[in-house]
């Protein structure tokens, strides 16, 4: 246990160093900030607060920025160690393999869990400080909301870990990483629409698997018909009576799409030769 | 139980088809300097990952302070070893200090020896405080050395320690490492630089291609060498064709530039030799003795490995 501290700790004070946790969270404060106060503007009259109007598009845009940031974040962790000759050194050293790997993941995903928490928390105060009152409901939406991005950044920076395990290279890894990206968040939806439209009679059980074969889909799920005030805004209330994925459920897949390449990375490097 | 820090026998290893290390067997003392010697490629480095435990033998067998390296409870082993790569970056935004803490930490060293470390290496308090990015090759070698000395190793690894230090450094390095070895440290040392090593090592180690071609003292290599002892005298004017009449059988003569003759003869040779000249040769204003080399003896081995 300690072990894996002193190695996440590590990781995070590399990325402090770097940078990486100041812009990430920078940006991240950014775009929540614009979205919650664009958001604030047309509630009056709709009768929707601005916090479920801050979810949907705050979700939306999550989808495609912290699955980019997280793989950026993590492609480089293995195979770059290995670059630079301290993979050999660590390993020389009293740690088993899979300490360092899932060490050094929780010092990334706490980068990860931190710009998040940190950027998303500044719009949560920005519209608390708004006229608007709003409900505990909301808040609660808005907590799950950043929970669930923190999970979501987790599962990519998981699926890095694994591109970066599994290849000799470093560009290798970062082209695997932009197209880990491209399949889960533009090209699978796109394919998934497709289908759909071209009326080839996808049944209610086939979709709700492959919804759940993409930890963005799981995510958007989540965010956008978990919670009522939420899915009557986002135009999703028809879709979720009928797609029969429950909350839990939906938090478990997206816990699975975390563990399963993780465990992948970590039995791979296990027989990697150094 | 045997006495060795660290014992190799009949070691194999293969990379799918290529075979890295064949056959190697190899002993290690407490308060040894072995110095380990052979082209790229020629299994040094594989052979010490395989007594570091990263990876395991295809055939043989491999113990280390007295346990298997790659076994599942090789932790209490990894402490009491250090060991400095080849190449090693450490990460540019950490300060020295930080870059070694972390490894203090992780080999469960304590860290108030730190700065003692810091001064055994020779890195200045000033520069402790300052990022990795800006250190110049040798600091960054310190620091790597200062890491291998963590939590005082009873065996250490040393892969190419002085690449790219200038010579004042590697004085400085190989006076640590003697002290080390003093205290009882044993140490495996991989080199390229052969001229340096020697005076450096108790034991010398070629290996070529995966094999261990000779294995020994330098005096016990250079008497399986056999290789030629070579005398330059610097003669006066007209007196090399005196001494080609001294010299006589069993030694070649070979002229040099700047009135320098070179005698090669078998080291048994040597001391009548110099007599027969010395006593009743021609004047000789200068006389310098040269043995074969580290490098002239790890060439022989090569040669002979080919040829067999």
């Amino acid at each position: 246990m300690n072990t894996l501290l002193i190695i996440a700790g590590k990781e995070l004070r590399e990325a402090t160093r770097n940078r990486w946790v100041v812009a990430t969270t920078l940006l991240m404060a950014a775009l929540a900030l614009t979205l919650s106060f664009l958001g604030s503007v047309p509630t009056g009259t709709v009768g929707v607060g601005p916090v479920e109007v801050t979810i949907v598009s705050l979700s939306s845009l999550t989808i495609f920025l912290l699955p980019l940031i997280a793989l950026l974040l993590s492609f480089d962790a293995v195979v770059g160690e290995i670059d630079r000759g301290t993979m050999t050194l660590l390993l020389s050293y009293p740690v088993a393999r899979w300490q360092l790997l899932l060490g050094k993941f929780l010092g990334h995903a706490a980068v990860i869990a931190l710009a998040t928490v940190v950027g998303y928390g500044a719009a949560g105060v920005a519209l608390a400080m708004g006229d608007t009152a709003i409900g505990p409901d909301s808040w609660r939406a808005f907590a799950s909301m950043i929970g669930s991005s923190v999970m979501l950044g987790a599962a990519f920076t998981a699926l890095g870990y694994l591109a970066s395990t599994i290849v000799r290279d470093r560009g290798t890894a970062a082209g695997i990483a932009v197209a880990v990206w491209l399949c889960f968040v533009l090209l699978y939806d796109m394919a998934l629409l497709g289908i759909l439209a071209s009326g080839s009679g996808l049944g209610v059980e086939t979709l709700n698997w492959l919804l759940l074969a993409n930890p963005a889909d799981a995510y958007r799920l989540f965010n956008l018909t978990g919670f009522k005030g939420v899915s009557s805004f986002a135009g999703t209330a028809g879709l979720a009576t009928h797609v029969q994925l429950s909350v839990p459920l939906l938090l478990a897949v997206m816990a699975g799409w975390i563990a399963a390449p993780l465990a992948l990375a970590a039995a791979l490097f296990s027989r990697k030769q150094i | 139980m045997t006495d060795f820090t660290a014992e190799v026998q009949g070691v194999t290893k293969r990379y799918g088809e290529t075979a890295a290390v064949r056959g190697v067997d190899l002993t290690l003392a407490p308060g040894e300097c072995v110095a380990m010697v052979g082209h790229n490629g020629a299994g040094k480095s594989s052979l010490i990952k395989l007594m570091l435990g990263l990876t395991t033998p295809t055939e043989g067998r491999i113990r280390v302070l007295g346990g298997d390296p790659a076994s599942a409870a090789c932790s209490p082993i990894r402490r009491r070893i250090g060991f400095l790569p080849e190449n090693v970056a450490f990460h540019p935004s950490m300060t020295g200090r930080e870059t070694l803490d972390f490894y203090a930490r992780l080999k469960g060293a304590s860290r108030r020896d730190n700065d003692a470390l810091f001064a055994t290496v020779g890195l200045e308090p000033a520069a402790i405080k300052r990022r990795v990015s800006i250190y110049s090759k040798g600091m960054r070698q310190r620091l790597a050395l200062a890491q291998a000395l963590l939590g005082g190793p009873k065996l250490l690894f040393l892969d190419e320690p002085t690449t790219g230090l200038d010579p004042a450094l590697r004085q400085s390095f190989y006076a640590i490492v003697a002290e080390l070895r003093d205290r009882g440290t044993t140490i495996l040392l991989c080199s390229h630089a052969l001229t340096e090593l020697e005076g450096q090592a108790d034991r010398v180690v070629v290996m070529n291609r995966g094999r261990k071609v000779a294995d020994g003292s330098l005096a016990t290599l250079r008497s399986l060498a056999q290789l030629p002892v070579r005398i330059r005298l610097t003669l006066p004017a007209g007196g090399i064709d005196t001494l080609a009449g001294r010299v006589g059988e069993g030694a070649a003569l070979t002229r040099l530039a700047g009135g320098v003759v070179e005698l090669a003869c078998a080291n048994d040779d040597k001391v009548a030799l110099v007599r027969r000249i010395a006593c009743d040769g021609p004047a000789i204003k200068d006389i310098e003795i040269v043995q074969p080399s580290l490098d002239e003896m790890y060439a022989h081995f090569l040669r002979r490995e080919a040829a067999e």
